[in-house]
């Protein structure tokens, strides 16, 4: 292990790193920790300057009931699950059949169309938003939320591509051959073996994918503009453009649009985990 | 699909059912070679539709003058000339590349944070996860945070400035720092996720070597360069692909924190080529497509060679 674990230090340097520690979090966490103590600050508080001192009393109530009570948050937050929950399956379904194809089959252009999924990946959003923009409008799909999971589906899908095919190639191919031997038809073997090897695979992309298109703010801007269908990472940004200096309101607002994915990260870790990392540890 | 199915045999606790012999049709013959193609079509299909495609389209419009509305007009190389003497397209330009070569601290920073943590203490598996959660939130979230964390007169940093210099620096409305201020936002998420991509790299180190190496001496810093940080090459690959990438791709934290101000001087390529294209200074989709393009071949280098490399593990494995 490296570092030297700590309980082979000194007994100082154990109770110096156990001090630092939590020190360490308060200091990494600041900016939360200030957004969540200002979001429970009585509103005199900002009216009296005190921004960082200690909260004059308990407001939190009070605040997260006006937030939802003064602005369409709520709807808002209906508006990304409509889209992320979409998202999820439809992206996870498609790549787990293009990951199953590219891991499976040996077929003239697998590299290369398994690299297109890749670079996909990696291009600028810029350089699809004027034509995904005009054909989302052409199709009549413009300010909706099918809109926003059509494109969504489709850009994951590379990413999801990728993920799936290093999975499936890790699984014992021997299992394939030999139901190939017995006559199993592919998409036998799709369903019934590898599919349900790969539980884990689709946990940890479904978490990461609800994360992505939870978190997402650029593609809501472009394809969406009213509020029936604006998810609420653009819309905390319209309300933060309302709320001019009401701080308390406008991070209770934050805490709130945060939640979910942080909600999905904790029940989920392990599967979060193991899908950012995917790649980190060999080749 | 299989037919006539007649008895259920149990293959590796997996139930599969036994094919009995009737003469082969097309399907079952080629069943190999086109199975691949219909497991590809519907994804592949969206992906066509809406990232192959749309890069096209997008060079193609970047020759010509239009508003999104009415009639495209050919203009050519127009754009792309009118970038050249477009003072905010150097601007951003010179923004990107502060943005990519600070970005990269997000590397060694997340890979100290790792080293600091990588400890059997009690609770650290919710250490771990409590310094990871920046990435988790949203970076409206994060922009909106530390747009707070900057304000004069109030803000923490603002008044931290204040107390170490004796004077007030509104970060995000000062020309000289406002670039470092949003760069030092998006390093706080990103440093996270290399962070985590070291600590499951240190997870996998091989033991045998590190103990062999103390064995023989080395320790602390030389330790770390000549044994460890060979070992965590996978890691360091996939945090520089996420850094390089995430710096050219920052758009979110400038369109909360500053939107492109003050006068422009936080502009990025991203962020530039969307208010030209989209906003109120008008609906200039041509140009707009041009600066997405120049964005897009600067990225296609670092796509390019993070490919070739991919390409290389592919093969040797």
């Amino acid at each position: 292990m490296f570092p030297t674990p700590i309980h082979k230090a000194s007994p100082f340097a154990q109770i110096a790193y156990k001090i630092v520690l939590p020190l360490a979090l308060i200091l990494w966490l600041l900016p939360l920790i200030g957004v969540a103590i200002t979001s429970v600050r009585p509103v005199g508080d900002l009216a009296a300057g005190n921004y960082f001192g200690i909260p004059s009393g308990f407001a939190g109530v009070e605040n997260y009931t006006t937030v939802f009570r003064d602005s369409p948050i709520g709807l808002y937050i209906l508006n990304s699950f409509k889209v992320t929950i979409p998202t999820v399956i439809g992206a996870v379904a498609l790549s787990c059949l293009t990951g199953f194809a590219l891991a499976v089959y040996r077929f003239k252009g697998n590299l290369l169309l398994f690299f297109l999924f890749v670079a996909g990946n990696f291009i600028p959003f810029q350089i699809l938003m004027v034509p995904v923009r005009d054909m989302t409008l052409r199709a009549g799909l413009y300010d909706t939320t099918l809109g926003l999971v059509l494109f969504h589906v489709a850009f994951q899908t590379g990413f999801c591509t990728l993920f799936m095919r290093n999975f499936i190639k890790g699984l014992p191919f021997a299992l394939i051959e030999s139901a190939r031997v017995e006559g199993v038809s592919e998409w036998r073997i799709f369903r019934y073996i590898v599919l349900p090897l790969m539980r884990p695979a689709i946990a940890a992309l479904s978490v990461l994918v609800f994360t992505f298109v939870w978190n997402d703010y650029f593609w809501a801007t472009v394809l969406v503009q009213g509020q029936h269908a604006m998810p609420v990472t653009a819309g905390l940004y319209s309300l933060n453009g309302q709320w001019v200096a009401a701080w308390h309101l406008v991070s209770a607002g934050s805490i709130v649009a945060a939640l979910p994915p942080v909600a999905m990260f904790f029940l989920m870790q392990r599967h979060f985990i193991a899908g950012l990392t995917l790649g980190a540890t060999k080749g | 699909m299989a037919s006539g199915a007649s008895s259920r045999e149990t293959l590796r606790g997996v139930a599969v059912t036994e094919v009995v012999s009737s003469p082969p049709g097309f399907w079952k013959q080629n069943q190999q070679k086109l199975a691949p193609w219909l497991f590809l079509a519907p994804g592949f299909l969206m992906f066509i539709i809406y990232v192959l495609v749309p890069i096209v389209q997008s060079i193609w419009i970047s020759f010509h003058e239009w508003d999104g509305l009415g009639e495209k007009v050919w203009i050519g190389l127009g754009n792309y000339i009118e970038l050249l003497d477009d003072d905010d397209f150097y601007t951003s330009l010179k923004n990107n590349v502060i943005w990519l070569v600070l970005y990269l601290l997000s590397i060694p920073a997340g890979l100290a944070v790792a080293l600091f943590l990588n400890q059997t203490v009690t609770g650290i598996r919710l250490y771990k996860s409590l310094f990871f959660f920046p990435f988790v939130i949203s970076q409206v979230v994060v922009g909106l945070m530390f747009t707070w964390f900057y304000a004069p007169n109030f803000g923490l940093f603002s008044q931290l400035i204040a107390w170490l210099t004796g004077e007030q620096v509104a970060v995000l409305a000062d020309e000289r720092f406002v670039t470092y201020g949003i760069i030092a936002a998006g390093l706080w998420p990103q440093t996270a996720y290399c962070m985590i991509l070291y600590l499951t790299g240190l997870n996998n180190i091989n033991p045998e070597q590190v103990e062999a190496a103390r064995m023989d001496g080395a320790k602390g810093a030389k330790l770390l360069w000549f044994v460890i940080l060979p070992q965590l090459a996978p890691a360091t690959f996939i945090a520089m692909v996420v850094t390089v990438i995430g710096s050219l791709r920052s758009f979110d934290l400038v369109s909360i924190m500053t939107a492109g101000g003050p006068y422009g001087s936080s502009q990025v390529l991203s962020y530039f080529m969307y208010e030209q294209a989209l906003s109120e200074y008008g609906f200039r989709m041509g140009y707009g497509a041009a600066i997405a393009v120049v964005l897009f071949l600067i990225m296609m280098v670092f796509i390019t060679l993070f490919i070739v490399r991919m390409l290389s593990q592919e093969r040797n494995a």
